[in-house]
């Protein structure tokens, strides 16, 4: 075993952890000023200039707040419970490319952390899933009726929806005949994005992914109105920045990952002579993807709990499948456009 | 070839350590003077009726069962998806009385109405 390479892999690991800890706190604060701006008012503007450290500021404040236990809650399913949420958010982006190859100090480093596993997609819907096991456990260890409303709901509205989302999963992986997502990408250079030949099945994608993350306006496990704040409504301080952190960060993972598999990851112009372009189109796919979760928040209201499920399971379920048969059946009458 | 997991367990013990690190400031830093009245469930400042933990709609249990089913189902998917252009005509046929017998178990469960909620 060669120490270059421990330390290759433990840097970009630091790298990955740093990019979405900031990428959380400029998410909340891009969120914050563009719904402010959507409905008409400033947002926040007092710390630093246009309030661009409000983020740090929270974050000062969360960790000086008083964290409370309620007094029959299970001490340990309780402190655990934020970071078993926390952890699939923070690892899941493992498998994904954000460039090609580049010549760094005499050395060649792919940029990403595992790109070339060849179970990628079967990595990704199983780490996805785990996240499930902490609101549960959040909603049940709180010892509080709402939370544990909260937190069954979650649970049955997320694993409704990652059916849906397994299924398109399927659309791209015909098309590339491979389940590594670096493949994928390469796949989509070759032939063009996958969302021309994708159309239902990326926007099924972008649905049931909404769905998954518990956002507008599928946030019915947190709807503020019936169940005050659903699973972590006993968490307070920096156990509740955990909460949050999930949240923010599994936008941007799942922005990521439509934009990987619809939108051509890390492809764009002029980037096979200049591979440090790669992360610079990425970031700016995920960030119009971001922009759109944050534009959807803003302009709709929630689902009501039976139609949710219902949409679920009776439209986007039967709508997935056929989406795999179309495709299957789009590859055998033209195989020349595939390659 | 177990050696292509080595990085994730890297990031995954890297993650684990900074949920550690930002549960262990919370606890550093923060004040705690629990009161009784702190300490109860919060339920919009009222008493607390009855149990925090209660039963639940028997409903969710079945969206669970059903999801292991069709879950199942999906794994199938992938494999096939993977060389289904090698089998060709072959695969789309064979995915399709696949999807038959699929859709006779969900025709069966819809119309048993385990999808409504009232």
């Amino acid at each position: 075993m060669e120490y270059g390479l421990i330390l290759e892999w433990i840097i970009k690991a630091v790298l990955m952890l740093l990019i979405l800890l900031i990428g959380f706190a400029y998410t909340t604060y891009l969120e914050r000023k563009v719904l402010a701006r959507m409905q008409v008012r400033y947002g926040p503007n007092r710390a630093g200039p246009k309030g661009l450290l409000q983020p740090v500021a929270d974050g000062v404040k969360l960790i000086f707040k008083e964290e409370l236990i309620p007094a029959k809650a299970d001490k340990l399913l309780f402190i655990l419970a934020p970071v078993i949420t926390v952890l699939p958010a923070l690892t899941i982006l493992a498998v994904v490319p954000f460039g090609g190859t580049v010549n760094l100090f005499g050395r060649e480093i792919t940029l990403s952390i595992a790109g070339d596993l060849n179970v990628g997609i079967l990595y990704l819907t199983a780490v996805t899933s785990i996240t499930v096991y902490g609101m549960v456990l959040a909603g049940w260890a709180s010892n509080n009726k709402y939370a544990m409303m909260g937190g069954i709901r979650a649970t049955a509205q997320v694993i409704s929806y990652e059916l849906a989302l397994g299924l398109a999963f399927i659309g791209p992986i015909l098309l590339a005949s491979s389940m590594s997502v670096n493949e994928i990408v390469n796949a989509q250079g070759r032939m063009g994005w996958f969302f021309i030949y994708q159309p239902i099945g990326f926007i099924i994608f972008l649905i049931a992914t909404l769905a998954e993350i518990n956002r507008v306006p599928f946030d019915m496990p947190e709807a503020e109105q019936e169940l005050v704040a659903g699973y972590h409504t006993e968490y307070s301080g920096m156990k509740f920045a955990l909460f949050m952190m999930t949240e923010y960060i599994k936008m941007i993972v799942v922005a990521v990952l439509a934009a990987t598999f619809f939108l051509g990851g890390y492809l764009g112009p002029f980037v096979d002579q200049v591979p440090w372009l790669g992360p610079v189109y990425l970031f700016i796919k995920v960030f119009i993807l971001v922009f759109g979760i944050i534009w959807v928040r803003a302009t709709w209201p929630r689902f009501r709990y039976d139609r949710l499920m219902a949409f679920g399971w009776k439209i986007m379920l039967p709508l997935a499948v056929l989406n795999v048969l179309l495709t299957g059946a789009f590859i055998i009458l033209f195989p020349g456009v595939i390659r | 070839m177990l050696l292509e997991y080595l990085p994730i367990a890297v990031l995954l013990i890297l993650a684990l350590l900074l949920a550690g690190i930002v549960i262990a400031l919370g606890h550093m830093f923060g004040p705690r003077h629990p009161t009784e009245r702190k300490s109860m469930p919060y339920e919009s400042g009222m008493r607390p009726i009855g149990p925090g933990t209660r039963r639940m709609p028997v409903h969710f249990y079945l969206v669970a069962v059903l999801f292991i089913l069709f879950d199942i189902e999906v794994m199938f998917f992938l494999p096939w998806a993977v060389i289904y252009k090698k089998l060709g005509v072959f695969g789309l046929v064979e995915m399709l009385i696949f999807i038959a017998i699929l859709g006779v178990g969900y025709v069966y469960v819809w119309k048993m109405g385990a999808l409504e909620w009232e």
